[in-house]
């Protein structure tokens, strides 16, 4: 015997399942732009299917990623997923030795006990191949158990698992939970009822099937189980194309997609769409986004991603994104959120056409310099920061030009931010004629919201882009200035743009490390906080950034320091109104501990760095 | 000798009338603006974010003439007026009173596309 009546649920649901996700992933892979569908070629054909199939491997099965964040969230991810898997792989093996080798109907190795009833073979024979797979196969479905378990106990004690809140599910994610939840213990059911029935099953199912059958009418039992477990694994099936557990199938489509080296582009595409549907709305981004705080929990990423998957954000949950970056840093599938943010602003920004016709007229004389300095616009609303600068440079005796001393072109780095980048493309030129025109092979910004635009969106040929605190550690490695250490405490607040923005964690830590004693932070590097100033964000007022901001302040000085450091002129500015502490730049910090350098030694630094 | 008077040009002239009629301007783009950010509400006009502006050294543009034109319903001309903002945030930080003002120039632009007609 191989069909019953019973296994149209699962297989009718399978059917459909597998319809669904063909046409909407021909839909995307046909809709993917020209740069994209090209990438899709080479990476077939360049052997990057190999180190992707092994991420695939690593994270939708293990979920490596899951575990880092958290031991007991990785078992319990891991468990269903890669549990699940060996229980596909190790059935339709088991299933082989009874039908001679051959290749079965889908339904019947899940329904395998079914329809073959092996007495043979007692609980724990495992010298025998079927009792082999018969051990096995209990063990991973006890394996699931584990997991689902797991899952129940997270509902009410969350913080076991590393999770402050956990997602608010909508009416499909509800219904697809519940019949995920019930496919395994109805399983462990339907086997143990068969089990009791007929003698056979494995040491779970041989023993509850016993235990069952002491006391229930087993035999009577098990066909209206094996129809409970199908019908559950078919309304899993139906429901899944619209809840999160869309994300099963999508993030293996997502990890090979970008494997091939596909991103999100400045406009909402398909892959962006792709992105979306990866989200598994986990819930780990929403305890690190510091939206929170300001009470502005459904602008946290798992819940704008599900407003786009579902339809339209509104503009709150557009705007209000200080694009820090934390989310991204957890996130166990790597959604890109901050650039999926910003296409959502395109779309919402596309009427409006700024223009900078103006800076036409806009031609400073020439200035000719080997190190272009750029304060930025809020390096000029820090002039502290700004005269350290200049003092610096002066000092370190280098031929440079303030490119911005007296105001200059936004560095267009808010506009993208803000969605407008084809407005953002004409500063960017602008700029770009302006820095290539001082024949500058340096270029040296205080901000790091300017730095990443500079260096991520310009083209500059020949002109090297380099943060202050690059700049300065290589101004004191050189010789070219000297500084003391004068053995205070301090803290360094990495921000955004610079570190998770731009990767540079280490650069102004060694250059503190010459001046001060740098105290350790619980949040710093990959998890340091927002400073709550950003300009990422469009619409939180100042009150619910100043809440941002205190928080941070509070994990920030909880050592006592003597000094916060910073390297961003908006974090200094934005935390200097925050709390008595005394609140620098690193180039204030520099500019402090200068020490005159003898002529000579300077002349011999020239030369060695030639 | 001709009887005619020469007019005497001074270099003066009489200021065109400057008074403001309420009724026949554009309020809806005011109310859509206040809705969608209502820190507008907190202007007092000081001009601090005029006064720091990066457009603003390279044109006349000042966010608090936009304000009050907004305000006023006087709306003619404002939409060019608004597309010299490079959304630098500079104005936000020096608004003495928290002004959510890169928010305020966006929606006053959408307000002028979308919602005054």
């Amino acid at each position: 015997m191989t069909f019953d009546i019973f296994v149209i649920p699962f297989f009718g649901g399978l059917l459909f399942l597998l319809a669904v996700l063909f046409i909407r992933f021909t839909a995307w892979l046909a809709t993917l732009d020209k740069s994209g569908r090209k990438k899709l070629g080479h990476g077939l054909l360049n052997g990057q299917i190999f180190p992707a199939t092994w991420e695939v491997f690593m994270e939708s099965l293990l979920h490596r990623r899951m575990f880092k964040q958290n031991k007991l969230l990785g078992f319990m991810h891991m468990s269903f997923a890669f549990g699940w898997f060996l229980l596909i792989v190790l059935g339709n093996l088991e299933s082989r030795i009874y039908s001679g080798g051959h290749v079965n109907p889908p339904y019947y190795p899940i329904f395998l006990k079914f329809f073959v009833h092996d007495k043979r073979t007692l609980p724990f024979e495992l010298y025998t191949l079927p009792g082999f797979f018969r051990f096995i196969m209990d063990f991973v479905l006890l394996f699931i158990l584990s997991g689902l378990v797991l899952a129940l106990i997270k509902r009410v004690r969350s913080k076991w698992f590393g999770m402050k809140r956990t997602t608010q599910h909508s009416r499909f994610d509800k219904w697809a939970i519940t019949s995920l939840w019930l496919i395994f213990p109805l399983r462990l059911l339907a086997e143990s009822f068969t089990a009791g029935a007929y003698q056979g099953g494995g040491f779970l199912t041989n023993t509850l099937g016993t235990f069952f059958a002491a006391f229930l009418p087993v035999e009577y039992l098990y066909y209206p189980a094996w129809w409970a477990y199908s019908t559950a694994l078919g309304v899993f099936f139906v429901t899944l194309p619209w809840s999160r557990y869309m994300h099963i199938p999508t993030e293996v489509l997502l990890i090979y997609l970008r494997h091939f080296g596909i991103k999100t582009g400045k406009k909402p595409d398909s892959f962006s769409e792709i992105e979306i549907y990866s989200c598994p709305r986990c819930g780990v981004c929403i305890d690190v986004c510091q939206m929170n705080s300001a009470g502005r929990t459904s602008s946290t990423p798992a819940y704008f991603l599900r407003s786009l998957r579902y339809g339209n954000p509104d503009d709150e949950q557009n705007a209000n994104c200080m694009l820090c970056g934390r989310c991204h840093e957890v996130c166990p599938v790597q959604i890109d959120t901050l650039a999926i943010r910003i296409a959502a602003r395109y779309e919402d920004n596309k009427l409006l056409v700024p223009s900078f016709k103006y800076l036409d007229q806009f031609d400073p004389s020439d200035t000719t310099a080997d190190i272009l300095y750029f304060a930025g616009c809020m390096g000029h609303l820090t002039p502290a920061v700004k005269k350290a600068m200049l003092k610096i440079l002066t000092a370190s005796g280098e031929r440079f030009s303030f490119m911005d001393e007296d105001g200059s072109v936004c560095c267009g780095r808010p506009l993208l931010l803000a969605g407008l980048h084809e407005a953002a493309a004409e500063l960017i030129r602008k700029n770009t004629d302006l820095i290539t025109r001082s024949g500058a092979k340096t270029f040296v910004t205080s901000c790091p919201i300017c730095y990443k635009v500079f260096n991520e969106e310009y083209k500059l040929p020949g002109v090297e882009i380099l943060h202050h605190s690059q700049y300065l550690l290589r101004l004191v490695e050189s010789g070219k200035i000297k500084v003391n250490n004068t053995g205070i405490t301090a803290v360094y607040h990495d921000p955004c743009e610079l570190g998770r923005g731009s990767k540079i964690y280490n650069e102004p830590r060694w250059l503190l490390d010459r001046m001060v004693t740098i105290n350790k932070t619980e949040q710093e590097r990959e998890n340091s906080l927002c400073c709550g100033g950003s300009v990422g964000d469009l619409s939180m007022n100042h009150t619910e950034r100043n809440v941002i901001r205190d928080e941070a302040l509070k994990v920030l000085l909880a050592s006592e320091p003597d000094i916060l450091v910073t390297a961003c002129p908006l974090c200094k500015k934005t935390f200097d109104n925050g709390t008595e502490t005394v609140v620098m730049d690193i180039a204030e910090v520099v500019s402090e501990r200068l020490q005159p350098a003898s002529k000579t030694e300077l002349s011999a630094a020239v030369e060695i760095a030639g | 000798m001709s009887g005619a008077v020469e007019k005497v040009r001074f270099g003066f002239s009489v200021n065109k009338d400057r008074q403001i009629d309420y009724d026949a301007n554009l309020k809806n783009v005011s109310d859509i603006v206040q809705k969608a950010e209502p820190t507008f509400n907190l202007c007092i006009s000081c001009g601090t974010c005029a006064s720091t502006c990066t457009a603003g050294k390279f044109t006349d543009f000042s966010l608090r003439k936009v304000i009050l034109m907004v305000r006023r319903g006087e709306t003619k001309g404002l939409e060019n007026e608004i597309t010299k903002c490079m959304l630098c945030g500079k104005c936000q930080l020096v608004c003495p009173r928290g002004v959510s003002t890169r928010n305020l120039i966006l929606q006053i632009h959408k307000a002028l596309k979308t919602g005054a007609l």
